[in-house]
């Protein structure tokens, strides 16, 4: 690594510890997004979603690789008003 | 937590903070050197006979002081060079915990499996136990696991608040409609508390931020029963 700290912190800590890697998982890193600010992340993984499941249908697996992305990054109150705005019909982008 | 008349920082627990606090503490010791040669120079130069009248050029001398300084610098920015793409590093993370600001209070959302949604009040000073922190004790913490990666997403409900915990080196301002992230592998179980940032109203000073960082297999476990149940407290 760049910075040497004269052993005092070994490469390992730079990992996840093991035994959580098989308890936890979330949202992973997205390489279009990768700035501090993620709104625009949690905004096309939604609308990826459901564009995706009206192209494919529910059934289709792989969709649910944008819904968990969009589940994890998008606050609740964001995405409550989109399911709103999709069911009045004034959603603000084209599925 | 902070402690009376503290000087310098909380303990670093997470990767950066303690990289960052090591890097800042060798910086102080090349500063107080520095200090200390000049301030030497300067008293010999005061106190000592010798008189430089006679000299006009020494380009060695320049060039030796024009150099050296040069070397300390990037010997400086060594470090600090390093340190600026770690802070925005986030090695595959395993949990994502939302910290939206409310007026005045914090509300988390963890929705990596299932919607848990809480908010965190302060516990007004009549209210509080024997022991616990004026101003800092919440009736709900945040619940991190250690030594893994968290990624921390701020946002806010109404007006610009800060979420931040100086033990984690982290200060991320919670914008509306912006989306703020930061990392955090916090090293080892605790308490780690901290209280909003930015001026927020009335209440500003009364949103304070309690973390409790405790194992995965703990971490998950509380997770599965928050979803499956409502948090009493």
């Amino acid at each position: 690594s760049f910075i040497r700290f004269s052993g005092k912190y070994p490469e390992h800590t730079h990992k996840n510890d093991p035994k959580a890697e098989e308890l936890l998982s979330t949202a992973k890193f997205d390489a279009r997004f990768q700035m501090c600010n993620q709104d625009k992340a949690c905004w096309q993984n939604y609308v990826d979603y459901f564009r995706c499941i009206k192209k494919k249908g529910e059934d289709y697996e792989p969709c649910n690789w944008f819904k968990k992305q969009y589940q994890a990054l998008c606050p609740g109150f964001w995405t409550e008003r989109w399911d709103e705005q999709r069911e009045a019909g004034a959603f603000p982008a084209k599925i | 937590m902070s402690y009376w008349c503290q000087m310098y920082f909380q303990n670093g627990v997470t990767f950066t903070s303690m990289r960052v606090q090591w890097a800042f503490g060798m910086y102080c010791v090349v500063l107080m050197l520095i200090f200390v040669f000049v301030m030497l120079s300067v008293l010999l130069c005061c106190s000592g006979s010798h008189q430089f009248i006679y000299m006009l050029t020494d380009h060695n001398l320049e060039r030796i002081w024009g150099t050296v300084p040069l070397l300390i610098l990037v010997f400086l920015s060594w470090p600090s060079m390093g340190l600026l793409y770690v802070l925005s590093e986030l090695e595959t993370p395993l949990v994502t915990v939302k910290c939206i600001g409310h007026q005045w209070y914090w509300e988390y959302e963890y929705t990596d499996f299932a919607v848990v949604s809480y908010n965190s009040y302060m516990v007004p000073e009549d209210e509080l136990k024997l022991g616990e922190p004026r101003l800092l004790t919440v009736d709900k913490s945040m619940v991190l696991p250690f030594s893994v990666w968290c990624r921390i997403l701020t946002t806010s409900f109404d007006v610009v608040h800060s979420w931040t915990v100086p033990a984690f080196g982290v200060k991320s301002d919670a914008v509306p409609g912006r989306l703020s992230e930061s990392s955090v592998k916090v090293e080892m179980p605790g308490v780690f508390w901290g209280q909003c940032s930015e001026i927020c109203g009335a209440l500003h000073s009364f949103m304070p931020i309690r973390v409790e960082v405790v194992s995965a297999e703990l971490f998950s476990k509380w997770l599965w029963i928050l979803q499956s149940s409502v948090w009493e407290g």
